[in-house]
């Protein structure tokens, strides 16, 4: 089984934004950035395949030289090979999907797995674009995995139920949380990681099509009032969502 | 030329999602600004009657593709539906409401039909003869202004954000013409083969119009009954912190986020939740918001309407009662 994993270089969950000086993009200066919380439930699944039926894993990131880092930490939680897609430029989901999909293509993997979404862009499109592009399968924010005889049986969360799906390989599958707990990289594994080259290739290029005008806070939201303390507060609480906001 | 626009709706069970109607009512506003025509369109099998009811949400013309194949979801297979109607019309713009269904679909479309997605809008103004579109980036901690520039452009809508509004009285059942789309075995590489609930009448945290949540201050799982029963009462959803998530209190469908689920509600309660800057991200954008939790400090207070400092398990047993009494339960 040969299985590449998808993965993305973003800022953490504790940071606070700032816009950047080109008014569209966020200040970066500060900014601690991780592997993507999702892209990590999609590496613990594709380890967790090898080990099960065998195979090499191959992680690949497109993106600038910063993308190294996440590399680097899927290749010390176990992936066997990694592959930076150089390009400096921020690009649209379209963009870096037609990057990975043009690389994926002289790959050939059985299996191709994604975070569900990566917690900055929140577009959640890259993994059924890869999958068109390649004229292949995809199923997406998927919580349980099987795969035997050449297909895969999936569980993925929709609103208020699960689904069950089944498809043919090659596939594209998204992780969703709750897919696996992620292994935390061991110190061999982060010595031998430090070892394992990191393959450099420029992305094949193509034009974003969502184009950023303006990135812009949201309305800052005025605190609101403290309308009391302990439950004695509670009366005048109900009164202000009933007469006040009018909410209930 | 005049911009032909398909709004597709989403149906379960024949059902159609209440998001669906959101989407088509904002559909249909752009049409009409932009004088084009809007065409809604629904996919699976026997939905002729779930189709006229779109009428009385601003679309005259329902295209429905009825197939047995299609009676449950398939990726490849819907796709396949949708880029041939889009073909056949000749439209320019497709509208999807940004629920699991919609956030799937939309990219494998955009592939296949020469377009791209402005994703979970939550702003859709038009300019001139194109739409500037409003998303949340960074689960909302910044929005972006996107202009889509590709051959055909999609638009997938936050729910809860667009008003569906009350349906039209006076507006007709819709016009339905079916439409016919082979499915091969080949189109059907990836399909739904069962759904089940997760829980019985459970509501979802995204499709909710309030959302109950509760964090650490419940001080034990033991505790979230008292979470579940303030949601009863007020017909709520059920939420979570990541804390309590990642404690294994509760399930991880229920959290709200940045690494969980982003959320609209129309109220939004926090019990015993400080306020970490990724949950913040994720419920800021509720219209109000009520926080209840005994540290005055918490960042909770710093984005809520209505606060209460207290032990939440002294506060929410008596909120429970009093919000009974008012709504006469």
């Amino acid at each position: 089984m040969k299985i590449a994993v998808c993965v993305s270089h973003v800022p953490d969950t504790e940071t606070k934004v700032k816009i950047g000086s080109d008014g569209r993009t966020i200040d970066p200066s500060g900014v601690n950035y991780i592997v993507n919380p999702y892209d990590e439930f999609a590496i613990e699944e594709a380890l967790k395949i090898r080990e099960k039926d065998g195979g090499e894993v191959l992680a690949v990131s497109l993106g600038g030289d910063s993308n190294k880092e996440t590399l680097r930490k899927a290749l010390a939680m176990g992936a066997d090979k990694a592959v930076l897609l150089k390009d400096k430029d921020v690009r649209d989901s379209f963009a870096v999907a037609k990057g990975i999909a043009e690389y994926l293509k002289g790959y050939e993997p059985d299996l191709i797995l994604v975070g569900k979404q990566s917690i900055d862009y929140d577009n959640l499109q890259v993994g059924g674009l890869i999958a068109e592009f390649l004229g292949i399968p995809s199923v997406s924010v998927v919580v349980k995995l099987e795969i035997a005889d050449g297909k895969l049986k999936a569980e993925r969360e929709i609103e208020g139920a699960h689904e069950f799906v089944e498809a043919s390989l090659p596939c594209v599958v998204s992780a969703q949380r709750g897919l696996n707990e992620p292994r935390y990289p061991s110190l061999k594994g982060i010595m031998q990681a430090k070892k394992k080259p990191i393959e450099e290739v420029e992305a094949a290029k193509a034009d974003s099509r969502v184009k950023v005008l303006a990135m812009k806070k949201p309305p800052e939201k005025q605190p609101g009032k403290i309308v009391g303390e302990g439950p004695e507060a509670v009366p005048e609480l109900v009164r202000l969502l009933h007469e006040e906001a009018k909410v209930i | 030329m005049s911009v032909t626009i398909i709004a597709i709706a989403e149906q379960r069970n024949g059902e159609i999602k209440k998001t669906s109607f959101e989407t088509i009512r904002k559909a249909r506003g752009v049409a009409d600004e932009l004088g084009g025509t809007l065409k809604a369109l629904i996919i699976g099998n026997a939905v002729n009657d779930a189709a006229k009811k779109l009428g009385k949400y601003g679309a005259e013309n329902v295209i429905a593709v009825n197939n047995e194949k299609l009676a449950h979801y398939s990726t490849t297979g819907y796709t396949k539906v949708v880029a041939e109607v889009v073909k056949k019309e000749n439209a320019q713009m497709i509208f999807l409401s940004a629920t699991a269904f919609g956030k799937d679909l939309a990219p494998c479309v955009a592939a296949r039909v020469d377009g791209a997605v402005a994703a979970d809008c939550t702003e859709l103004n038009v300019d001139g003869g194109d739409i500037i579109a409003t998303r949340p980036v960074y689960a909302g901690k910044a929005l972006v202004d996107v202009k889509v520039e590709a051959p055909v452009k999609i638009y997938t809508l936050r729910p809860n954000v667009f008003p569906a509004g009350d349906p039209d009285e006076s507006g007709s059942e819709a016009n339905v013409e079916e439409v016919t789309v082979e499915i091969s075995d080949d189109d059907l590489k990836s399909k739904v083969t069962e759904i089940t609930e997760t829980s019985k009448g459970k509501l979802d945290v995204t499709e909710a119009d309030i959302i109950v949540s509760g964090g650490r201050g419940l001080k034990s799982p033991d505790n979230f009954y008292l979470i579940e029963e303030l949601a009863e009462v007020l017909g709520a959803a059920v939420g979570a912190s990541r804390a309590v998530v990642d404690a294994g209190w509760r399930p991880h469908d229920e959290q709200v986020g940045q690494t969980g689920k982003t959320v609209s509600p129309v109220l939004y309660i926090a019990v015993g939740i400080s306020g970490a800057v990724q949950h913040l991200a994720g419920m800021s954008s509720s219209k109000y918001i009520v926080a209840i939790n005994k540290d005055n400090d918490a960042p909770i207070f710093q984005v809520a309407d209505y606060g209460i400092v207290g032990d939440a398990l002294e506060i929410v047993p008596v909120l429970k009662e009093e919000l009974k009494k008012n709504l006469g339960k």
